[in-house]
């Protein structure tokens, strides 16, 4: 059962990496604004000679 | 990509209803001249997408010209801008007019209209938007007009444009629960070896279990839960008891008694519970803090206000901060700007328009050395101004510093911290005659253990997170039912009014409703003549005219000329028509000036005037006799008797209304109310009103546009929205209800809980059990009952947004 005392450790590491990289996306201003990326993804690209409609 | 059918009576950029015909470019129709050219502008782009994704997405041109110099100004400049350096600057500006995806698309796309444009990115919900521009190619002025061109008009305000501190606010309580989500989901996974009872094989790793613990619930108690135990301090620094208090000893008494136990190996702690209940506290902090960002309640003068003003000195005009402004300045005024400072007049004819500040609905004629208010609008030509006073020491700005406003919080107190005493209380008393018992029966241990345990477990975080769900709850009902509120206590607050004080012009009369009347004749060839001139003018008395000779056939306007705040005039059909202010009608006899009037003349001949005069919003009446039923009603007006009549039929008390009030006035009988023991909710909507909105103990500001400039408030009620008042007080008494009937339910878990904790007996796994249980039922109960009871008072449907006017 010694093994647990390293599972345990790796377990506690991965955690505490994942709240680390939730971390960055909040200083990265991930969550700032969750309303206006789902709409800016649905706009279509660019079309260089669009026809007037 | 949706296709645009053409329909007759609809502007293809706006959307307005089309009065008038003539503006049709590529088979589409415009309402004016300036969104044709927005249209063109976009279509010589290659943006048309624009119209793609909503149909008309566009804003209605307003032809009033704007004055920017002033963002050329340096020292304006630095303080409106994010960032800066030699190549790029970084400005965020918040625009009302976004409300759709189109909006979002085309001014991420400003780069295709102007090269020198970087980047732009807008956060929608906040209706701003972030712009990197290459500042030597391209002014700040330049941008700002360039987005004003295309109808998407800056607020421009030193005051509230960005708040970035409410920002980091939330990311700090963000954080805190994430570390507290973190410590609270590895303390249960090493507890449950505890729970389900360890072979004699495991016990080796128990105590590490212990410690582990013991070190999650560290950061927990004092990073996470701090800001209980500062909030509690501060309470008990001013000698009360909130309900910050019972919790923060209960944090301690948890956390001491866990690590005693760990520490001694006596037992296994009560770690999970505390961090559960940390986690679950913060849940309900952030619940309780969503608040809503595109509305600003906090305003004062300072956004009504200009940025700058243009200052004449030494014949030439320079523009300058308000704040900077300084006695004996002379500043010039043109049409449709605003007096910042109280001043005397010294050249120009002043027409001021001071409704927004006195409440008197027809604009005001001031001779030359009179005193004009700060805080007037001016109608007309550019006058010239000295200054008398500084901006902050006006009149009007003397309101909002106020000294009583900074002593006395007039707000009521609310129903947790008035229960957080008692709850304390009972608290105390179980756990010392339970300790007092045990050492009676000489069991000390026993003693200590059955003392922490009830400390323990009559936790009110039922109370702490029923009151926040059930509001917010409550909160989002109104929001979608355009009565936007600034805080959850303000519901509390809403519940307890007993007494409602109302401002008339603009909160029980609407603006945009506006009631047209001919005096004199016109015969319908006359009645074709004066569209077609009106037509011409985008000038809002105009349209109205035009909507409401309602004609069809117009003729050939020649020689059209407008003078802003004064008039239009031009030849149609060899005939000289002027329509306008009786000074401008030159043969206009000057009749007496009781409502705005509009003056006609036709061949130098007197025809009449277009008399306007303000409705009553629909369904006031039902509304007052179902408010009359739970309150008292009060009206304050700013404006003459002339109304008096008509209204004593709504408040049928006369000493209950009262006219030509000041501002200071209205405050006053705020004042003379409360020290009466009423609970005063006011209603208006102008600054004259602001005094009163924050003495009162619920401030409503009414409006038309949410996005318009509204004085500092606890709440604000969109005007169509204005006849479900009763029913919005009716929902904030049953949501009060539903937190009463809330501490019932968690006070009987509290019973079962104390029970076990009496005896000496509770185990952590009871304990562990007992508290989410509770905490989920209530926001369970919480939230439906709040759904089950805006569905009784007819809330339920939101109400269809329509952001477009």
């Amino acid at each position: 059962m010694g093994i647990l005392y390293f599972l345990i450790a790796v377990s506690i590491l991965i955690a505490l990496i994942f709240l680390a990289a939730f971390f960055w996306a909040m200083r990265n201003g991930q969550n700032d604004d969750l309303e206006t990326p789902a709409i800016r993804i649905l706009f279509e690209d660019d079309q260089p000679d669009n026809p007037k409609d | 990509m949706a296709t645009y059918t053409l329909t007759d009576n609809q502007c293809y950029h706006c959307g307005t209803a089309i009065t008038s015909t003539g503006y049709i470019l590529d088979e589409k129709n415009f309402c004016c001249i300036g969104c044709q050219s927005v249209y063109q502008v976009l279509n010589s782009n290659n943006l048309c997408s624009y119209y793609s994704y909503n149909d008309s997405p566009g804003q209605t041109q307003h032809s009033e010209s704007k004055h920017f110099e002033y963002l050329d100004e340096s020292g304006i400049i630095t303080r409106l801008i994010d960032y800066s350096d030699e190549n790029i600057t970084t400005v965020t500006f918040y625009i009302p007019a976004i409300h759709c995806s189109s909006c979002i698309w085309l001014l991420e796309h400003l780069h295709k209209l102007n090269a020198a444009v970087v980047n732009s990115r807008i956060d929608f919900l906040k209706k701003q938007v972030s712009i990197t521009f290459k500042q030597q190619q391209f002014s700040l002025r330049k941008l700002v007009e360039l987005l004003v061109s295309l109808g998407y008009e800056p607020l421009i305000s030193l005051q509230d444009v960005v708040k970035d501190k409410q920002n980091t606010d939330n990311r700090d309580l963000i954080k805190k629960i994430a570390v507290a989500g973190f410590c609270m989901g590895n303390v249960m996974l090493l507890s449950f070896p505890e729970y389900f009872g360890l072979s004699s094989f495991d016990q080796q790793f128990k105590s590490l279990f212990g410690w582990l613990n013991l070190a999650f619930a560290i950061p927990v108690t004092f990073y996470c839960g701090r800001i209980f135990f500062s909030s509690a301090w501060a309470g008990l620094k001013h000698k009360i008891i909130n309900l910050d208090a019972p919790l923060a000893l209960i944090i301690a008494v948890l956390f001491l008694r866990s690590a005693f136990e760990i520490i001694s190996s006596t037992g296994p702690g009560f770690t999970d519970t505390l961090t559960g209940l940390i986690f679950l506290l913060l849940m309900g902090r952030w619940v309780k803090q969503r608040t809503y960002h595109h509305l600003s309640f906090d305003r004062d003068y300072r956004s009504y206000f200009p940025v700058a003003v243009t200052v004449l000195k030494k014949e030439m005009e320079k523009p300058v901060a308000i704040e900077e402004l300084s006695i004996g300045d002379r500043i010039l005024i043109r049409n449709n700007e605003i007096i910042p400072a109280d001043a005397i007049l010294m050249r120009g004819e002043a027409y001021v328009d001071f409704s927004f500040v006195t409440g008197e609905s027809a604009p005001l004629r001031k001779v030359l050395g009179e005193m004009l208010y700060a805080g007037g609008r001016q109608i007309g030509e550019a006058i010239e101004l000295e200054v008398i006073k500084p901006v902050s020491q006006s009149y009007l700005t003397g309101l909002w510093n106020n000294e009583t406003f900074k002593i006395t919080d007039n707000k009521l107190q609310n129903f947790n911290d008035m229960i957080a005493k008692y709850f304390s209380l009972a608290t105390f008393i179980i756990a010392f005659s339970a300790a007092g018992f045990w050492i009676y029966s000489s069991d000390s241990s026993k003693a200590w253990s059955s003392f922490t345990a009830v400390l323990i477990v009559a936790c009110p975080c039922v109370l702490a997170l029923s009151t926040p769900f059930t509001l917010s709850a409550v909160l989002s009902i109104f929001d979608k039912n355009r009565f936007y509120l600034k805080n959850t206590d303000v519901v509390e607050q809403l519940a307890k009014i007993d007494t409602i004080v109302f401002d008339k012009t603009g909160t029980i009369t609407s603006a945009d409703l506006i009631h047209l009347s001919f005096s004199g004749d016109l015969s319908a060839e006359e009645k074709i003549l004066v569209a077609s001139l009106a037509r011409n003018s985008s000038h809002p008395l105009s349209r109205e005219i035009v909507k409401w000779l309602d004609v069809n056939t117009f003729r050939e306007v020649m020689n059209f000329t407008e003078i802003a705040g004064k008039g239009i005039c031009g030849t149609v059909n060899g005939r000289q028509l002027k329509l306008g202010k009786s000074t401008f009608v030159s043969s206009g006899k000057l009749s007496q000036i009781d409502s705005a009037q509009v003056q006609l003349d036709i061949n130098g001949i007197y025809k009449g005037c277009f008399k306007i005069k303000q409705q009553w919003r629909s369904g006031l009446n039902q509304l007052l006799q179902t408010l009359s039923q739970h309150a008292d009603l009060h009206l304050l007006s700013g404006d003459n008797e002339s109304e008096r009549e008509n209204l004593s039929h709504f408040f049928p008390v006369p000493e209950q209304m009262h006219f030509a009030q000041s501002p200071q006035n209205k405050l006053d009988y705020i004042k003379n109310l409360q020290s009466e023991g009423h609970k005063v909710m006011m209603l208006g909507d102008g600054l004259n009103d602001a005094g009163a909105l924050k003495q009162s103990n619920l401030g409503v500001a009414v409006t038309d546009n949410i996005n318009n400039f509204n004085p500092g408030c606890d709440a604000i009620l969109d005007g169509s929205s204005m006849m479900s008042l009763s029913r919005f007080m009716t929902q904030a008494t049953d949501a009060v209800k539903t937190i009463h009937m809330s501490l019932v339910i968690s006070a009987s878990y509290n019973l079962v809980g104390i029970y076990f904790a009496v005896q000496g007996i509770l185990s952590p796994l009871t304990a562990a059990v007992l508290m989410p249980l509770s905490t989920i039922t209530i926001i369970i109960f919480t939230s439906v009952s709040a759904r089950y009871f805006a569905g009784k008072n007819r809330l339920n449907s939101p109400v269809e947004q329509v952001f477009k006017v």
